[in-house]
């Protein structure tokens, strides 16, 4: 392993044979080809669970801020319960046991149920995120709201979420930069991500280290493209006049 | 519908099957915590300091470790190590040296926090007593840090005792495979991950009270 | 019938009994100004007029309509009873302009045009028609406050309550909220405003409230509540305030 070997990439998965300008043509598919589907799947993967859990997410943690005591009880109990249990058995729970005791799930592909899976583990850390955010607001703005003749939703939807929203922004970064590093264990499951990518083609072609390498660069190229697209988010939405607002 | 049927986990199953795995993790987790939060106050200590060739090291371990998935440290390490070494280790071994190195990229971030909570005049008390660097750090600055951040770093300890699971990846034996191992064995996998779902759940929630609990003692006695 | 009724009001949080027996009224076109010393139940009570607390016991009516009824439309009956907070509570994500509107549009169901016209009247009467695009972070809390009042009134409230308006400002910045206050009461505004400032009492107060540990002291005229409080405590409150 003492030289660099980047060709592996453009090896053709069958017959291992160098196949030129590294792109497989006619069904044949080189590593490079395999390495970036798998990226595909990674991002899909991400993306989709992304938005699940920012939404149930949202959502739980509204719930938990809310001046009934049914509500926030079936919002911390849903955060307790997703927040401790590991995400590996959490996943396995989805691929193994749910269909199992679900019948009509049987038929959902494994990719959704890694959605899922990973969806609904980061929702509770989002829920988490969306409650601090809520309750870092004096109470005197949910007044305001109330008295201002706003109801209980109107005072959501106008006056706290929108502040909310602004101050979780950065901790929500954190999270979307997680769920792309967490969507790596879908590689349990068969999932045909980057690092199932990166177990099969190191045994295939004993270049564990350029793959490695490949694939660790992805990961960082993902999670850092989500972070460039929060923080042109939170530019946009910045408040004048607030601490790091424009004046 | 399946029926559930959890009778054939008998003592003798758990404790032939589970009990290795089971103990594994939890000494995966202490050695982890223990050696990561030593290395990742070196760590922290490297990073405020003032000196470029201390910080920049540092910082590119931190934040390198921190931007890659687990699983493919994990990987990384299992895969490096009998390289450099030059002979085979094992997954177990391969798993501790990994997440004490792991974290520590966390661990650090924490303690650097919690240093930094610190006022800046306590540094210069101890200096004003006579104390020395590694004195001023030792008795003053960080015995607060550690106290004011105790919740965080076990908080991330729980954190830590759920990812172990994440040893799957190089077919470490530690409690989930255990369960695997066991469900595999008398074709009732549905049961064990259910069972190791409901032990995960168990320990990592009764911890995160007994920290809740913890930090609002802290916060009285401040 | 007057426009604010509270019949033996009594709240706890939990044991606690923060508010016992509580008993005042505001006539139509009155201003009744509520003092105390801090954790007396005088901000607790004013926010019990308008539902932000709940209360356990007793009765509040404004204007012929129970707030304590489970079957009062409480969003509907806030929208016309105006509120001005201690900490201004501005909302920090919109601009001046849309403060002011947000409610008439969303609550009173105006068109657009018709509350950004209302609201830039109403900006203009409190002196800050130039303020209009600007967001509260970039005003003076004393300009915050006068917004507040603003976009309290854009509503066309029928009464106005304020709790405690001036104690969250810098001194310079008092009499520009007291002056726009005074100007309201004068106009005939029906007021109920929990405040040390007992110049502003003195001024165009017609009754002032004093409450102490959650109880109700005294509710007299202002000339004789000034004149010769009956209460020690009214007496011991009175003498510190004014000495200070």
């Amino acid at each position: 392993m003492s030289t660099w070997d980047w060709q592996v990439f453009c090896k053709d998965t069958i017959d291992g044979e160098i196949v030129p300008r590294c792109f497989g043509s006619a069904g044949d598919i080189t590593y490079l080809d395999w390495l970036l589907s798998a990226w595909g799947w990674t991002l899909s993967v991400s993306l989709l669970a992304l938005l699940v859990a920012l939404l149930l997410g949202s959502i739980m943690g509204i719930l938990r801020t809310a001046p009934h005591r049914g509500w926030v009880l079936l919002g911390n109990a849903w955060t307790e319960l997703f927040r401790n249990i590991p995400l590996l058995v959490q996943i396995f729970l989805w691929y193994h046991v749910v269909p199992a005791l679900i019948p009509p799930l049987r038929g959902v592909p494994s990719f959704l149920l890694v959605v899922l899976g990973l969806g609904l583990f980061t929702s509770a850390r989002i829920s988490e995120q969306v409650r601090a955010g809520i309750q870092s607001l004096t109470g005197g703005q949910r007044m305001a709201g109330l008295a201002m003749g706003f109801t209980l939703p109107q005072t959501y939807r106008y006056v706290l979420l929108p502040m909310a929203f602004r101050i979780v922004i950065p901790p929500l970064t954190s999270e979307s930069m997680n769920i792309v590093k967490n969507s790596a264990v879908a590689f349990a499951v068969s999932i045909s991500e980057l690092t199932l990518f990166a177990l099969q083609a190191q045994e295939e072609t004993a270049r564990g280290i350029e793959i490695y390498l490949a694939v660790t660069g992805l990961y960082f190229v993902s999670a850092f493209a989500l972070n460039r697209v929060f923080h042109f988010v939170e530019q946009r939405v910045r408040v004048p006049g607030m601490i790091g607002g424009g004046t | 519908m399946l029926t559930l049927d959890f009778a054939f986990l008998t003592p003798q199953v758990l404790s032939s099957y589970v009990l290795k795995g089971f103990v594994f993790s939890l000494q995966l987790t202490a050695i982890a915590m223990l050696g990561g939060i030593a290395l990742g106050t070196v760590l922290a200590l490297m990073r405020l300091s003032s000196k470029p060739w201390l910080t920049l090291p540092a910082a590119a371990y931190v934040n390198t470790m921190r931007s890659i998935p687990l699983v493919m440290v994990i990987l990384w390490f299992f895969l490096l190590i009998p390289l450099a070494i030059g002979r085979p280790l094992g997954a177990e071994m391969s798993a501790i040296i990994t997440f004490t190195l792991f974290e520590a990229a966390y661990y650090s971030e924490i303690m650097r926090a919690g240093i930094q909570s610190i006022p800046r005049g306590q540094v210069a008390a101890g200096y004003a007593l006579g104390m020395r660097y590694g004195q001023t750090m030792g008795l003053v600055v960080l015995p607060q840090a550690f106290r004011n951040m105790l919740p965080v770093l076990l908080t991330q300890t729980i954190i830590l005792f759920q990812d172990t699971s994440l040893v799957y990846a190089i077919g470490a034996y530690d409690l989930l495979k255990g369960f695997e191992i066991a469900g595999k064995n008398f074709n009732r996998p549905v049961e064990t991950y259910l069972v190791a779902a409901v032990l995960y759940f168990v320990i990592s929630f009764s911890l995160s009270m007994l920290v809740r609990r913890l930090q609002q003692r802290i916060a009285i006695i401040r | 019938m007057a426009m604010i009724e509270m019949k033996n009001v009594g709240k706890w949080y939990g044991t606690f009994q923060v508010l016992t027996d509580c008993s005042t009224r505001v006539e139509k076109g009155e201003v009744i100004v509520v003092c105390g010393p801090s954790g007396s139940g005088k901000s607790t009570l004013i926010k019990c007029v308008n539902g932000l607390e709940p209360f356990q016991q007793g009765e509040v009516i404004i204007n012929g309509i129970s707030v304590g009824d489970p079957k009062t439309d409480l969003p509907k009956l806030r929208a016309r009873v105006g509120m001005v907070f201690q900490h201004f509570e501005l909302f920090p994500h919109m601009s001046i302009t849309e403060n002011l509107s947000i409610a008439q549009v969303k609550v009173l169901g105006r068109g657009k045009d018709e509350a950004r016209e209302r609201g830039l009247k109403l900006l203009d009467r409190v002196g800050l028609r130039a303020q209009a695009d600007k967001f509260p972070g970039q005003l003076s809390g004393g300009q915050q406050q006068r917004v507040a009042i603003a976009r309290a009134l854009s509503m066309d409230p029928i009464c106005m309550l304020f709790d405690e308006p001036t104690s969250a400002l810098d001194p310079e910045m008092i009499n520009e909220v007291l002056d726009v206050m005074v100007e309201l009461a004068q106009e005939g505004m029906t007021m109920m405003v929990v405040t040390h400032e007992m110049g502003f009492a003195r001024k165009v107060a017609h009754r002032v409230v004093f409450m102490d540990q959650g109880r109700i002291v005294e509710d007299d005229k202002k000339e004789a509540f000034f004149g010769s409080p009956r209460s020690e405590r009214a007496q011991q409150f009175l003498s510190k305030i004014l000495h200070h």
